[in-house]
């Protein structure tokens, strides 16, 4: 199925752009995730990240569909 | 919206005039500045930016719990967004209340939540020409999740 996967800060500048559509196979967001970190080498482990789901936080174990948009959200530092 | 993201210097006279209330008598406000260390390295300029949608969704479930949490009658957070110069203010967080005491918890409470919860992200640039992330940088070798941090804006 296909994602839109969006990429902020220090996941934008790995991954080398802000957006891509993902082509996958991945059920759940800690599936995609783990997937997307060898494609793009991402240092931070899955548990130094929060998910985010069509614009909320979600849960790493939530199920993924067609033409979700998943963030992946480093540790934050506003203020 | 009570959390609000700027590329634009925040206009904090425009701001306060939106805590105004006939029934208040206090208004405190917290400024959050670019300072020139972070850590004990050297900073020149700063970068910020945010997942708008959710920071926006985030900051006002903040400010809903501190109007319910404190007997205030106002509050307001914008935080800038792209490049900030030193002296720069980062972010602007107001409350008014009927006294100064609940101003002031409230005040604390907002900024204090916003740091931790609402994603705005901060690349601190120094004077060796290197860059980082602010708590990103150094987790992957020794992941943190107090996010203790001693940086570049109070």
């Amino acid at each position: 199925m296909q994602l839109n996967v969006q990429y902020y800060a220090i996941m934008r500048e790995q991954a080398g752009r802000s957006e891509e559509t993902v082509e996958t196979s991945a059920e759940t967001a800690a599936d995609l995730y783990a997937e997307l970190r060898l494609r793009h080498r991402f240092t931070l482990t899955r548990e130094q990240l929060k998910v985010a789901v069509n614009g909320e936080f979600s849960d790493w174990s939530c199920r993924l569909t067609v033409g979700d948009a998943v963030v992946f959200l480093p540790p934050v530092a506003g203020g | 919206m009570h959390l609000r993201l700027t590329a634009d210097p925040i206009d904090t006279n425009a701001a306060r005039r939106e805590l105004l209330d006939a029934a208040a008598g206090a208004c405190v406000s917290f400024e959050g500045w670019v300072r020139n260390f972070s850590e004990g390295r050297e900073v020149t300029h700063l970068e910020y930016e945010a997942f708008e949608a959710l920071a926006v969704r985030e900051g006002e479930r903040v400010i809903a719990e501190a109007l319910r949490r404190f007997p205030i009658k106002h509050a307001l957070c914008i935080h800038r967004v792209g490049d900030l110069a030193l002296t720069d203010m980062a972010v602007w967080v107001g409350v008014s209340s009927a006294h100064r005491g609940e101003a002031f918890e409230a005040c604390r409470y907002i900024i204090d939540e916003i740091k931790h919860r609402v994603p705005i992200w901060k690349k601190e640039h120094y004077l060796d020409g290197d860059s980082g992330w602010v708590n990103c940088e150094s987790c992957a070798a020794a992941p943190r999740h107090s996010h203790a941090h001693h940086g570049s804006v109070e």
